[in-house]
């Protein structure tokens, strides 16, 4: 056990230093002064951010009624929400560049063009790192007991009253780790994304695609620096998600 | 003075009915019966956390089975207390206030008296996080008792308190029931907490619920 269990640990940081000696401070530098990196960099904020906030926004009420209340068809719910984390990546982007090719796909289309420009990569990202954020929601809303909501109700509340005064500050460190959870993993996200958004430089660049576009050309090293300054980014993430501090037991769930 | 009339429930494969009793002003009534028999569904259904399927129940003659919890003016003290993990004691105690619009001053005032009352002043900046069983109970029943609700619904208050701090309870629950005139319905397991604090006791055996006097069946 002990062994197996030291050599995943041993893989995970071998992993990471080994990116590191790879690359120098310079290749870092070099890499941060081309412009299409830079928009990359940018624009993986920037979506990355968006699909974090509009995963908060859909997964905090769906856990909640999750959690609280059984309706019929609720263990098929269950099952729909499992289908992003089941499918390919790749799979996903298709599934979405052919939903815009159907009839009201193509309407929306005709108004507001989604496919191939920078909203296609908040949909790519949002369809699978929501689901993620559902999940913690569902386990946090569950965990919180339902008495104090009782209480606050028998105290004068209304439900939307007892949810914001007394469930929601009770689910600060659930919504924390949603947050983050949504974010890493929508800036990692890139099989949907290069089949639903395409690779256009200083378009639908995200970090993922630069590093795939630096291999196609053999620039292994620019490959390399961007996949670290993806590393520290999900490393910052980790680091202040510890810090705000997590439940043990959801850190055992997730 | 609460009243049920008729009143039946149905939870799953769960049934009670024919559930008819009357608490009157400042009366204290407790509540037996085993583990399983539909006390906390019935504590529930007066509360309005949960609905009853048929009959009525009566707060001063006015019929609230329809009415919403908030709009019952019941208190509520469930098993575990149930104080708001987020708040500290002062804020627990006026959180019912708060949602009353009371104002400022006026909350101050009413969380110093009702910390005197349960004498608890010396918690009311602990957060809920290390306070003993027995605190908890005193503060969950200030709670409670802030916005001077017409009748108190407790549910086993004491069943997880050490017997020091239980006789102390039983003290202040007793000096509650002077000083306020409280109408109180009380679910325990216990028969000796019942003869101290009961002026009625309703007992719910085999699915029938039935008031004995309080020094009746058990002396």
């Amino acid at each position: 056990m002990g062994i197996i269990g030291g050599t995943f640990i041993f893989l995970i940081i071998a992993m990471v230093l080994a990116d590191l000696t790879f690359t120098t401070p310079d290749d870092i530098f070099s890499v941060l002064q081309q412009k299409e990196i830079r928009y990359a960099i940018k624009l993986s904020m920037i979506t990355s951010t968006i699909t974090m906030f509009l995963s908060l926004l859909v997964s905090i009420p769906i856990g909640y009624v999750m959690a609280r209340y059984n309706f019929f068809g609720k263990r098929l719910l269950d099952a729909v929400l499992d289908i992003p984390i089941v499918l390919p990546p790749l799979v996903i982007g298709l599934s979405l560049l052919i939903l815009f090719q159907t009839a009201p796909g193509r309407f929306i289309e005709s108004h507001f063009r989604i496919t191939y420009t920078v909203y296609s990569i908040v949909i790519a990202q949002f369809m699978v790192a929501c689901v993620f954020a559902v999940r913690t929601m569902y386990v946090t809303f569950s965990q919180i007991n339902v008495r104090q909501e009782q209480v606050a109700l028998s105290l004068g509340c209304n439900k939307g009253q007892a949810f914001r005064y007394v469930v929601l500050p009770q689910a600060t460190n659930g919504i924390l780790t949603a947050a983050s959870l949504a974010w890493a993993r929508a800036l990692g996200e890139f099989g949907p994304i290069l089949i639903f958004s395409g690779a256009t430089r200083m378009r639908t660049e995200v970090l993922p695609t630069t590093v795939f576009l630096e291999m196609s050309v053999g620039n292994i090293e620019a490959a390399v620096a961007v996949s670290l300054i993806m590393i520290m980014a999900g490393f910052a993430v980790l680091v202040v998600l510890r810090y705000f501090g997590t439940e043990p037991s959801l850190k055992t769930i997730l | 003075m609460i009243e049920c009339k008729k009143v039946a429930f149905e939870q799953g494969s769960f049934k009670l009915s024919g559930i008819d009793f009357k608490i009157g002003e400042g009366e204290y009534a407790v509540l037996m019966g085993q583990t399983g028999s539909g006390k906390t569904t019935l504590l529930e259904a007066i509360c309005g956390l949960r609905p009853i399927k048929s009959g009525s129940i009566l707060l001063d003659g006015q019929e609230i089975s329809n009415l919403k919890p908030a709009e019952r003016e019941i208190g509520y003290v469930p098993q575990d207390g149930a104080l708001f993990s987020t708040m500290n004691v002062a804020q627990n105690l006026g959180f019912g206030l708060k949602i009353r619009k009371w104002s400022k001053t006026q909350q101050v005032e009413r969380v110093k008296e009702l910390a005197d009352l349960l004498g608890i002043t010396h918690l009311v900046h602990r957060k809920i996080e290390g306070l003993s069983g027995g605190e908890r109970q005193r503060v969950a029943l200030g709670r409670a008792l802030s916005f001077y609700p017409r009748i108190i619904c407790l549910d086993e208050p004491l069943s997880a308190l050490d017997d020091k701090t239980k006789e102390d309870m039983y003290q202040l629950l007793l000096k509650l029931k002077l000083e306020l005139n409280i109408t109180a319905l009380h679910i325990s397991h216990s028969k000796s907490e019942a003869i101290k604090l009961g002026d009625k006791i309703l007992v719910i055996d085999e699915g029938v619920l039935k008031v004995e006097a309080s020094d009746s069946i058990w002396l």
